[in-house]
């Protein structure tokens, strides 16, 4: 009995200040600090609309626009997974070969290998440096515009995600498609 | 390469360093004046909140019995708040009622510290039901492993073992909450949203509706790593860009996760008052975990098989189910990192990695001690230590001792129950589930990838990590009550054995150590130990493994 009440009692401690306390004080330092991280770094339209959230990929099948890695999950962010297969499987084989064909890529042109794979949670907002420039040439074509500026806009945007501790630079490609589509010269 | 390098020095040298202030901090917190009747100045004010029972010093059996009645509690607040969600308020998006099955194994999964889950965050649970139940487990639970810990050091100290309702006290609002606080404002500035509206409804470039689920990620991912809890918020894990958004949150979350049982090796050589000794334990941890991380970063780095015969490169490692922003290191090293200490949260889909790769995680789930969970790891090393002792004292024909106390048939009875008992139910359960349709009606994978997904489970469920091969559709009646039920065994039989040991060993005179004294301090016994570790914990997976992950890599990988 007095087991049951010591443990009640600390239940309602560790209650109000583990889940009360603590988190409205990280809510508030959050909503005041950086409401726009803390909201989950939505993009708006000048119109107001939601386009999407920074860190969150979504789906590009145009030509016209960077398109993002393979999503298990067909880019749901309210539902978001892997494809949790075995990277022996053959059902990884058959998705890789509808992605290559949809990229067109040769042996003389292979497809880099993050474009291929799928990654865990489906929404990785970011591609490779060098799989936006295996993609420049199509949007170029697609917009009617030099490759060169394709590939500067890759330039300005790629960025190194873990200073030295990583090998591969970068870029968004929500950031970069609406860069494309901000762009004057288009 | 160079960049791997590098990426484990950081993480691993970096928590190995920082670990050694948290233990002196965490030694403060949880044994404050050390046994000489001079609490500290919360002490009092945890007496008054707990009660009358927290008045008097416990032997072993009253400890085991306040703390198994506490988590019988942690049980019922748990499973209530799950099973009346839909009523409940802070639910923006209309969650639903679950399912039975489920929130047994939900509550048993998180009262154990173990968060497996066999939902998915933003499609099955309230607000309310993530913070106020699960979130709130994973800063009890995870005190209530500390506690234990240190309760067993004091015995070995040959001191009463204190007061189970205070020390969950203070392993909550003195070591748990400050760390948690800290880590959630740095993820905040991450980019980790804390938020209580609901989705957000976005119109994408090319027109399409893309709802974006979020809420009070911060707060919950924070203690979700310190506690070796592991549980997302999303079902994904930290593979998801809101709950993991940067190469800088992924650094500072795979640090998280080992810090407190790194922390908590240098804490019980405090109390114990043997520093050299547990220089020598952290040592033997250290060595094991790293061998794990050079295996998986080393597997990792072949190229998704799957490809081979298309027109893609083959320059990279393996990416399938891993994030870009986190490089390449970062996936091989938390799967280690998060099996081997006992938190399973991931951020790379297991079922996705290299077969010898996903065998890392597995052996780290079967040994279970090098760091393990907040207190529960240092926990499982002692039952080895019990075991190393006394079969260094055969050898050499010696009086087995531990700490000047004479382990006998008793003592190593129970160590030895507690450690089979893991093999029992991983292996038991594994075989049941992988001849019936049970097991085989919810695979994702074939062939020996299938076996690995049900082998895996188990060893998630046994070692209290929760991590899975998360093809696996688990969430059926059959998984739920197996794996509930292995999770609550699993977690309170480690408990209670070491703990029964110590009163065992303290109701014995205790010796004074000589130079014939078998040294718990020098290389010897660093060697003994580890060879106790893979000979009782590893070898009898091993036929196990050869069934699944190393049987798919002959057949493939070749």
């Amino acid at each position: 009995m007095e087991t049951l009440l010591s443990s009640l009692r600390i239940s309602v401690a560790t209650m109000v200040i583990c889940v009360g306390g603590y988190t409205g004080v990280v809510w508030a330092i959050g909503q005041t600090a950086a409401p726009d991280l803390a909201d989950g770094s939505l993009i708006t339209a000048p119109d107001g609309k939601v386009i999407g959230s920074r860190q969150v990929a979504q789906a590009f099948t145009q030509p016209q626009y960077f398109w993002p890695r393979p999503s298990a999950v067909d880019y749901k962010a309210d539902a978001a997974g892997g494809s949790n297969k075995s990277p022996t499987s053959k059902d990884l084989t058959d998705r890789a070969t509808e992605t290559v064909a949809a990229y067109g890529a040769t042996p003389e042109n292979p497809l880099p290998a993050e474009l291929a794979a799928a990654s865990g949670a489906g929404l990785d907002p970011h591609i490779t440096e060098r799989a936006a420039r295996y993609q420049a040439e199509r949007i170029a074509q697609a917009r009617n515009v030099p490759v060169d500026q394709v590939n500067q806009l890759i330039d300005t945007n790629a960025f190194a995600p873990g200073a030295a501790f990583t090998t591969d630079r970068l870029v968004n490609v929500l950031a970069l498609n609406l860069a494309l589509d901000n762009n004057p010269a288009r | 390469m160079i960049q791997a390098i590098l990426f484990v020095i950081m993480i691993i040298g970096g928590t190995a360093l920082l670990s050694w202030p948290l233990g002196r901090y965490m030694n403060w917190a949880m044994d404050p004046g050390a046994g000489q009747g001079k609490p500290n100045l919360f002490t009092s004010a945890f007496q008054s909140i707990g009660g009358s029972a927290t008045g008097q010093t416990q032997d072993w059996k009253r400890y085991v019995v306040s703390l198994l009645g506490f988590n019988v509690v942690m049980f019922v607040i748990c499973f209530a708040i799950l099973a009346f969600q839909q009523y409940l308020p802070l639910n923006p998006d209309g969650r639903q009622a679950l399912e039975g099955s489920l929130i047994y194994n939900t509550t048993s999964s998180f009262v154990a510290n173990t968060n497996l889950q066999h939902y998915s965050g933003e499609v099955a649970m309230s607000y309310l039901s993530q913070l106020a139940a699960l979130m709130w487990l994973q800063f009890v639970s995870a005190a209530v492993g500390l506690a234990a810990l240190a309760a067993l050091a004091r015995g070995l100290a040959g001191r009463k073992l204190g007061n189970f309702f205070v020390d969950v006290q203070r392993a909550t609002f003195l070591v748990l909450l400050p760390l948690a606080l800290v880590v959630a404002i740095l993820l905040l500035f991450t980019g980790v949203p804390m938020t209580f509206q609901g989705s957000a409804v976005a119109t994408t470039l090319e027109g399409v509706q893309q709802t974006i689920a979020r809420g009070p990620v911060a707060a919950f991912v924070a203690i979700k790593q310190l506690g070796t809890n592991g549980g997302g918020f999303f079902g994904p894990n930290s593979t998801h860009p809101l709950e993991n958004p940067t190469f800088w949150s992924n650094v500072l979350q795979t640090i998280s996760i080992i810090i407190i049982p790194m922390g908590c090796v240098w804490m019980f050589g405090r109390i114990i008052g043997r520093m050299k000794h547990a220089a020598v334990l952290f040592t033997v941890m250290l060595i094991l975990m790293g061998a794990r991380i050079t295996g998986a970063i080393g597997f990792e780095a072949a190229p998704t098989h799957a490809f081979a015969s298309l027109p893609i490169t083959q320059d990279v490692g393996n990416l399938e189910g891993k994030e870009l922003r986190f490089g390449a290191a970062a996936g091989p090293v938390w799967a280690v990192v998060t099996t081997s200490t006992s938190n399973g949260s991931v951020n790379a889909m297991h079922d996705s990695l290299n077969p010898l790769t996903g065998l890392m995680p597995m052996i780290g789930m079967w040994l279970n001690e090098d760091f393990g969970g907040v207190g529960v790891g240092m926990i499982n090393m002692f039952l080895y230590i019990v075991v190393g002792v006394f079969i260094a004292g055969m050898m050499i024909g010696r009086t087995p001792e531990y700490l000047g106390w004479r382990v006998e048939a008793k003592e190593v009875k129970f160590a030895m129950m507690g450690l089979l008992s893991h093999g029992f139910f991983i292996l038991v359960g594994t075989a049941i589930f992988a001849v019936t349709p049970w097991g085989a009606a919810t695979l994702n994978n074939i062939g020996p990838h299938g076996f690995s997904e049900i082998l895996y489970e188990f060893s998630s469920a046994a070692a209290n990590n929760g991590s899975g091969f998360e093809g696996l559709g688990d969430n059926t009646v059959a998984w739920n009550i197996a794996t509930g039920t292995v999770m609550l065994l699993a977690r309170f039989i480690p408990i209670i054995l070491p703990l029964a040991i110590v009163g065992s060993l303290s109701a014995k005179r205790r010796a004074t150590e000589s130079s014939g004294t078998l040294s718990v301090e020098d290389g010897t016994f660093a060697g003994m130990l580890t060879v106790t570790v893979v000979i009782v914990g590893a070898l009898t997976f091993f036929p196990a493994a050869t069934l699944g992950p190393i049987a798919e890599h002959v057949m493939f990988m070749k």
